[in-house]
This record gives structure tokens, C-alpha cells and sequence, in this order.
């Protein structure tokens, strides 16, 4: 039960010309080893700058401005960057959304992949090549040799997307951060690679944090879920029992807008209105401008509360499923 | 108190805000533009005005004495007044004969550039009305022509037609209409795309329609781009081939001939009548290429916020 | 691969057959054929001889046939001047134009890159806004213009280097060269650096945008994720990516710098063929400014179709789009 990543009052903020946009304003979270982690919002809701900032991958304008990042108890946040270096890839590793823009479209798989062992560890050329090619053999890729030879262009997005996670894994890592990587996919595929991804979390120990916007994703592959709104996450619970008991009116609204077998033939929720504009965010409660349940106390920031095991900040939280 | 203020709030809302006083205003942000602007205007003022501000038409035979070649910057020539710029080797006043060259230079630039662009805008217009077979071929000439240096294409040609005003600009108007007939063509290309025009065909509007209502007017900005970039490149091409010798002749003196007729003089140490006349012809080209980074900068609304 | 190859081959071959129709109407049917192909001195006899030899009197397209037929021979007529095939003098003074274009091009790679390369990894810095000022100036300001003040600078004022000629010439791999000879390097270096300026700043702007847009793509992250270096970061990934257009323009302008070459070596007196083209127009040898615009055009040809392959091999993206059409 030891805790891989501390994420303490972490704030990442952007300072453009038009003003400072807030995407990361206070977030706290614990992964702990072998678990997932599902992080869940809209997109522009800071939950991939949360992924970017653990890895030191901030660029100005952006910074760290605030808070702590511990992994395996070390602080990392604003570390330096030789140090964030070594981690990157080795101990952290992360996965992106679209397999089309992150592989390098000149360079070869197997370059790409030897390339991410040899940062890290000084083996033969040959011995890397062996756990690339063992690895894309472990994320189901059929004659890994052939095509470790290919070009990005010459794979399906599904299979690049196998790349990407056998590239993860490489190196053994402790967490792997995925930010939505099965958004750009079919919806078989999608089964698919979340499958790989939770056979090879299971068989490795390894940690992971799964970003997505679709809690139908992460409703089966993680243990915990975080539900982000506008830089700030406002409920974060044991999966079931945010999926099943959701508290905060955004979760009720985000469960209610995914269609499923049971609500067959009722309208789908949606919820009102449009995320806040980032550089002139609501005093009180992000949400409340699109909250059902919003009162004039909303103009005050809700407190962090614990419910039932649970962190929530919410000045109504919903005891029973409003959304039908 | 109200009363008096009233009126001044009032009055920058009269002031509607045109196109074209927004892209004035946007021009002069830059203060480099604005400079070189201003060097423009004053050089094609000296250039128009040069008959009556210099103290000699240095190709009127009897206000030429060759007594008073080869003289350095400052000196005193036999007729009296001072030459500050030198004289050449014949004895020519620089100062006048750089003005009057300008003029040359100059009208052989914006004459071709003023062809080409007539030539080119036709000829693309054509390529988008046309569409299909028409289109393709006058795109590939285009592509096929823009693959040889535009140097290179008015060399062949005035090796091929000879010396002479009129075959330089010949020359020019074939080395550039492409440029012009691209542009047009690249941007007809992207209004076709656009959803009106597939309703305007919808709702039955002819294809000339389109072509001049619609692609002819988004034309308009990068023409005027390309057109200001090609002039510079007209003048510093032209001063080019008559510096070689093969472009304008000694009896039509442009800033190339000039700098030509110095060059020899220049081993010897006498820099300046090579010198000078290059310096305005960099002043000439480096500006209008600055005002054309702007226009550009400023009429490409892919650039604006 | 070879189906690629194929397909650019025939077009080069379809532009060749285009421009010696050009050239051919260019010569024969815009301009006087006797006049352009006649030595100005010949008498009558000499005028009806050569109209019956090159067969003036036929049919247009006859004409034609017999000028391509000429050309393939390698038989553009004879220098008025030297009396030597002018095909066999062009040919001759081309390693000294491929010399100095060669050398431009290295200059320009070698320095325009890595200008280009810092430009663009740190473009606030006031030696980046140095370095994009000095390429605008260079595209603006004309060759000859900056030939005439090299030779002023550090030919006449300073001394150091020799302003005309080739210089000494030695041989490497059998081929006569002035990069043999310290001599001919000193030679070399001048009109080198006058033709390179305009592809110096090009190869900057090009090296510089690429380099901006590649470190935003979500690869170069990606690479950074995977705990890579900035140095192979920068090498290897955005190099290689940026390279491909980079190669493609610059081998293009391969092209533009034999025509440039023209300017250059008259102003230093390099005995190439760009000089011999002037020559030729101002002593009015019209077979060899003939014999000039076909190499010329062969050469384009030629160089396109080597920049397609070569693109090909660089980026694989475009052989696969290839067989799929």
C-alpha cells in the first residue's frame, strides 16, 4: 500500500498576454502502487497539464507555481531538470492521445524504442532491441520483429497505439501517466488497448493515471476516480462508489449524459452552458453558473469536505442520482 | 460638467472604424515599415522631381565636360557648383545621374511589375472560371516556369531578344506574370472551397459571377503583396542584367549601367561611382521589400489574432 | 520505389521535349535563325550554304526534327569566336561553375543551418533577431551588389584575398579542382560567399520556421517524455524532420545557383560557363548562347528529378502516397 505519487495543492498556472489562465488552481491526489487511477473532465478542465506538470513537461508561459508533486517520497515539483530527465521515460512514463502526432513520422519504431532503453541504461544495442521487440510482443502485436522495421505511417492508429504502450513499458516503470490515449480510437479498439493496458498494470505493479473525458472509460479500469472541473477536482472517491453514489451535481451531470442500456429511450442529460472562460473564472464555485443546484452561497469557494470516505467540494452535495 | 464632456466622448464614436483606417493604423505599428516608407516616398520624389533639382541633365552632352571625370565626393566641377557625390568617368555630375537613373530604374520596375500582374491576375482568373482540363494546364506552365529562376528565365531572354528598354520589360513581364498568375490561382482555389460559392452555384449563379464577385476580391491582398515584393525584385533583376551588360544600354542609364560603368574605376580605388549609385539602389529595394513584409504581415488575415 | 522513379522520369523527359520546342521557336521563329546562327562577317554564298545545311527552306516541324536530331548529336554549331563546337566549350568551362556552385551550396548549408538551428531553438535572444535581420538583408540585397563591395572589402581595401580568376588548380579523384589548392581555395572563397548569400539566408528562414514548428508537434513532447536528451531531441528527431524540406529547397536552388553563377563569375572573372554565356551574348556568339540555354535546361530538369528521389528516400510518407495513387 505504499503511495507512488503525492500530489499536494498542486497549481500550474499560465501567464499569457490576455492574463493568467488558471489550469491547474489546487489539486490533491495519492496513487498507490499497482493502482489506476481515472482522471476525469472536460477537455480544458487542466487535467492534462495535471499529467504534464508531474513530469516536469510544463513550458513557459506555463510553471509550476505552487504545491508539491512526491514521487516515491522524493519532491519533484520544479526539480531540475537533469534530475526530471532521468525520471521521464524510466520511472515515469506517459502515454499521448494521438498516435498519429506522436510518433516521429521519419524515424523507425525500432529507433524510437531502443532510443527510450538507451536514455536510461548503458546495454548493448542488441539487448534493447530484444525487450522492444519482447515488449510489442506483450502489448499483442503480431510479428513484433517486422515491425520494428516499419515506419509510423505503415501501422494502424490501434497498432501505433500498442507502440506507444509497449514504449511505456518499457523500462519497467513505476507510473505510467495515459492522457486519453484511446480517444482518437475506434470503440473496439478502444477494448481493446484498455485491456492491454490493465493486463500489463496487473502483471507489472505499475501504477497508472488514466485521463480521460469519458467516465464510461475509466467506469471499468480504474480503482479510484478524480473528477476535474476547471482546474480543480471536485469529487474523488473509490470508483464505484462515485460511478453508483455520485455527490457533486458536475459528476451527476457527467454520469447522466453517458447513454446506456437502462436509460434507453429517455432523453440524454446534458448539461448547461459552456466551461468557464479560464481568464475570467467565478469567484465562488466554478460550476455553480451551470449548476442546478446552485444558491447565491455558491459565490463562495466550496471547501474541501470528506463524505463517506470521500473528497468533495461542493456546497450541495447530491445524495441521490438527479440525473434522470 | 456633463455638457462639456458630452462631446468629446461623442466624437471618437463618430469616427467609424473603415478597413481601410484599421489597416493604415496597423501599418505604421511597425516603426521599421513606417521608416522605410518614408525612404520610398522620398526616393521616388527625388526620382520625379530630378530635373529640377539636380544642377546637371548629365546626358545633355554640352553640361558634360570630361575635364571633370573621376572626381572624388566634394569636388568643385568647371561649371561651378559643388559635386558631392563625385563625378564618373566621363565627367558626369553623380548626384544627377543617380537621380535620373532612379527615374529609369524605377519605371522599368513598376512598368514590368504592372504588366506581369495584368498578365498574371488574366491568366489565373482564367484557370479558375475554366476549372478542369483549362485549369490543369495553365497550372502546370506555372509550376513549369516557377522551377527555373526568374534570373535565370529573363537571362535566356534577352540573350535570345537583345538590349533595349522594351525587351527588358519584355523580359521581366515573362520572368514574373507566373508569380502573379499563382496567387490569384491559390486563392480562387481557397474561396472555391469555401460553402458560398457551392451555394451560389446552388442557387444557379454563374461561374463568371463567382470568378468576379467573389475569388477577384480576395485576389486583391496578396496581389498587392506579391506585386510589391516583385517590383523590388524587377528593379534589382534589371540593375542585374545591365550591370552584366546585356540589359539597358548606355543611352538609357539605369542605377545597373551606373554601378557597371564604375566598376572598373573601383580596383583603383575610386569606390564612389560604383558605390554610390548601389547604395541607392539598396535603398530602393531594401525599402520596398520592408513596406512588403508589412503589407504582407498586415493583409494576411492567417497572421491576425 | 522503381515505379516512382519511372513516373518522375517521364515527366523529365516530357519538360526536355517541351523546352527544345521552346528554345527552338525561341531561336528559329522569334528571333532570325541565319541571323542568330551566322557569323555576321559570312558573305552570301556562306548565308545560302548554311540555310541549306540546317535546312531553312523546309517545312516548320521538319525544321524541327532536324535541330533535335542536331542537339542529340551534341551538334549546336560552332563558336564564332573560338571555332570550336560550342556544346564541347560549354562543357568544358562546366567544372568551374559545378565548382563554385558546390561551394556555395556547403556555405550555405554550413552556415545557414546552424544560424538557422539557434534562430530558432532560442528566438527571443537578441542573436537570433541578429541573425533574422542579416537574412532579410540578404535576400534584399542584390548579388552583383555584394560581389562588388566583397572585392572592395577584402580584395582591395584589405588585401587578403585575390579578387579574379580560379587560381591554382590541382586534381582530386581525376578532377581538376581548385578545392585542391590552397591557392584556388583562396580564389574560391569570395565568389563562394557572394553566391551563397541568398541561399545563407534562405537556408536560415527555412531551418528557423521548421525548427519552430517541429518543437511545438506533439513528438518532440513525446520524445521529451521518454526522458531523451535535448541534444537528440534536437539532432535526431527535429533535425531529421526538418532536413526534408530543408534538403528539397536547397537542392532546388542548386539549380538557381548555376543561373545566379552567371553574376558571380563575371564580377570575379571565374572561367565558367556563366561567364562564357555574357561573353557569348555580348560578342554575339550565338551558338554557344544556344548550346547554354539547352545544358541549362537539361540541367533543371536533371535537378528536379534528383530532389524528387532524394525527397522520396528522406521522407517516406511521399513513396507511399506514390503507389497508393
Amino acid at each position: 500500500m505504499s503511495d507512488v505519487l503525492q500530489v499536494n495543492a498542486l497549481r500550474t498556472h499560465f501567464f499569457t498576454h490576455a492574463g493568467v489562465v488558471k489550469a491547474v488552481d489546487g489539486v490533491d491526489f495519492t496513487v498507490r502502487k499497482g493502482e489506476v487511477m481515472g482522471l476525469v473532465g472536460e477537455s480544458g478542465s487542466g487535467k492534462s497539464i495535471t499529467g504534464f506538470s508531474i513530469l516536469g513537461l510544463i513550458d513557459p508561459p506555463g510553471r509550476i507555481v505552487d504545491g508539491s508533486i512526491r514521487f516515491n517520497g522524493a519532491e519533484i515539483a520544479n526539480a531540475p531538470e537533469p534530475e526530471l530527465q532521468k525520471l521521464r521515460g524510466n520511472r515515469i512514463a506517459m502515454i499521448f492521445q494521438d498516435p498519429m502526432m506522436t510518433l516521429n513520422p521519419v524515424l523507425r519504431i525500432d529507433t524510437q524504442m531502443i532510443e527510450a532503453i538507451l536514455a536510461h541504461e548503458d546495454i548493448p544495442r542488441q539487448t534493447a532491441w530484444e525487450r522492444s521487440r519482447d515488449a510489442l510482443g506483450l502489448v499483442g502485436i503480431p510479428s513484433p520483429e517486422e515491425r520494428l522495421r516499419a515506419y509510423p505511417h505503415q501501422l494502424s492508429g490501434g497498432m501505433r497505439q500498442r507502440v506507444a504502450i509497449a514504449t511505456a513499458f518499457l523500462n519497467r516503470p513505476d507510473l505510467i501517466i495515459a492522457d486519453e490515449p484511446t480517444t482518437a480510437l475506434d470503440v473496439t479498439i478502444q477494448a481493446q488497448i484498455i485491456h492491454e493496458a490493465q493486463k500489463l498494470t496487473r502483471q507489472t505493479g505499475t501504477a497508472m493515471i488514466w485521463i480521460t473525458h469519458d467516465l464510461a472509460v475509466v467506469a471499468g479500469l480504474a480503482d479510484h476516480i478524480s473528477v476535474m472541473y476547471a482546474g480543480r477536482i471536485v469529487e474523488q472517491g473509490a470508483t464505484d462508489d462515485v460511478i453508483d453514489r455520485p455527490l457533486h451535481p458536475y459528476t451527476v451531470g457527467l454520469l447522466g449524459s453517458v447513454p446506456s442500456a437502462n436509460k434507453r429511450g429517455q432523453r440524454l442529460y446534458q448539461i448547461e452552458g459552456m466551461t468557464p472562460n479560464m481568464l475570467a473564472m467565478p469567484t465562488g464555485c466554478a460550476f455553480a453558473p451551470r449548476c442546478r443546484a446552485a444558491t447565491p452561497g455558491c459565490d463562495t469557494a466550496p471547501p474541501i469536505t470528506d463524505i463517506d470516505g470521500r473528497h468533495l467540494r461542493c456546497h450541495h452535495p447530491q445524495t441521490v442520482g438527479v440525473a434522470s | 460638467m456633463s455638457d462639456v464632456i458630452a462631446p468629446e466622448t461623442a466624437a471618437p464614436a463618430a469616427k467609424v472604424e473603415t478597413p481601410f483606417r484599421r489597416f493604415v493604423s496597423e501599418f505604421f505599428e511597425s516603426r521599421i515599415a513606417t521608416v522605410a516608407l518614408c525612404v520610398l516616398g522620398l526616393i521616388i520624389l527625388l526620382a520625379v522631381l530630378a530635373p529640377w533639382i539636380t544642377p546637371q541633365n548629365p546626358y545633355d552632352l554640352a553640361q558634360v565636360d570630361v575635364l571633370d571625370g573621376r572626381l572624388p565626393p566634394g569636388s568643385e566641377a568647371f561649371a561651378g557648383y559643388t559635386m558631392w557625390l563625385g563625378s564618373d568617368g566621363s565627367g558626369r555630375d553623380l548626384y544627377s545621374a543617380i537621380l535620373y537613373g532612379l527615374r529609369i530604374s524605377l519605371s522599368v520596375g513598376v512598368a514590368s511589375g504592372i504588366i506581369a500582374l495584368a498578365i498574371g491576375m488574366a491568366i489565373g482568373l482564367l484557370a479558375a472560371y475554366a476549372g478542369g482540363r483549362t485549369e490543369n494546364i495553365i497550372m502546370r506552365v506555372v509550376d513549369l516556369q516557377l522551377s527555373f529562376p526568374a534570373a535565370l528565365v529573363a537571362l535566356m531572354l534577352v540573350a535570345i531578344l537583345g538590349k533595349g528598354i522594351d525587351k527588358i520589360i519584355l523580359a521581366l513581364v515573362v520572368a514574373q506574370w507566373a508569380y502573379y498568375a499563382r496567387t490569384v490561382r491559390g486563392t480562387a482555389l481557397v474561396e472555391r472551397n469555401k460553402e458560398y460559392v457551392e451555394a451560389a452555384q446552388c442557387l444557379g449563379l454563374s461561374r463568371l459571377r463567382v470568378v468576379f464577385r467573389h475569388i477577384l476580391p480576395n485576389c486583391l491582398a496578396p496581389l498587392i503583396v506579391v506585386g510589391t515584393v516583385q517590383t523590388a525584385h524587377a528593379i534589382s533583376l534589371e540593375a542585374t542584367l545591365s550591370f552584366l551588360g546585356v540589359g539597358l544600354p548606355q543611352t538609357e542609364p539605369s542605377l545597373g549601367v551606373l554601378i557597371a560603368n564604375g566598376f572598373e574605376y573601383m580596383l583603383s580605388g575610386r569606390y564612389w561611382i560604383s558605390v554610390f549609385p548601389g547604395l541607392a539602389l539598396l535603398f530602393t529595394v531594401v525599402s520596398i521589400n520592408l513596406v512588403g513584409d508589412q503589407l504582407r504581415d498586415v493583409l494576411n488575415p492567417r497572421l491576425k489574432k | 520505389m522503381t515505379v516512382f522513379i519511372i513516373r518522375r522520369l517521364m515527366q523529365a523527359i516530357l519538360v526536355v521535349f517541351l523546352m527544345s520546342v521552346i528554345v527552338f521557336f525561341g531561336v528559329n521563329v522569334i528571333g532570325d535563325p541565319v541571323h542568330m546562327l551566322v557569323s555576321p562577317d559570312a558573305d552570301q554564298a556562306d548565308i545560302e550554304a548554311t540555310i541549306r545545311r540546317l535546312g531553312l527552306d523546309r517545312p516548320i516541324w521538319e525544321q524541327y526534327l532536324l535541330f533535335v536530331s542536331g542537339a542529340a548529336q551534341g551538334n549546336l554549331g560552332n563558336s564564332f569566336i573560338f571555332g570550336e563546337p560550342a556544346l564541347k566549350l560549354i562543357l568544358h568551362h562546366m567544372p568551374a561553375t559545378l565548382e563554385l556552385a558546390f561551394s556555395a551550396l556547403f556555405l550555405a548549408v554550413a552556415v545557414g543551418v546552424p544560424l538557422g538551428l539557434y534562430a530558432g531553438l532560442y528566438p527571443d535572444s537578441p542573436l537570433s533577431k541578429g541573425i533574422m535581420a542579416g537574412s532579410i538583408l540578404g535576400f534584399s540585397l542584390p548579388t552583383f551588389w555584394v560581389g562588388l563591395m566583397l572585392i572592395m572589402l577584402f580584395a582591395v581595401e584589405l588585401g587578403w584575398l585575390p579578387s579574379t580568376g580560379r587560381g591554382d588548380t590541382g586534381h582530386i579523384l581525376g578532377i581538376e579542382t581548385s578545392l585542391a589548392t590552397r591557392d584556388g581555395l583562396s580564389h574560391v572563397l569570395l565568389p563562394a560567399m557572394n553566391l551563397a548569400l541568398l541561399k545563407i539566408s534562405l537556408a536560415i528562414r527555412l531551418t528557423r520556421a521548421g525548427v519552430r514548428e517541429a518543437m511545438g508537434q506533439d513528438y518532440v513532447k513525446y520524445a521529451r517524455a521518454k526522458g531523451l536528451s535535448t541534444r537528440r531531441i534536437v539532432f535526431v528527431h527535429v533535425l531529421k524532420n526538418i532536413m526534408i524540406p530543408v534538403v528539397t529547397v536547397m537542392g532546388l536552388e542548386f539549380g538557381s545557383l548555376i543561373g545566379f553563377s552567371v553574376v558571380t563569375e563575371s564580377i570575379f572573372a571565374w572561367p565558367g560557363m556563366g561567364k562564357l554565356l555574357i561573353d557569348a551574348i555580348l560578342q554575339l556568339d550565338r551558338p554557344v548562347v544556344v548550346a547554354y540555354l539547352m545544358i541549362i535546361v537539361l540541367f533543371f530538369v536533371l535537378i528536379n528529378l534528383i530532389v524528387d528521389i532524394l525527397y522520396s528516400i528522406l521522407d517516406p510518407r511521399v513513396r507511399l502516397r506514390d503507389q497508393g495513387a
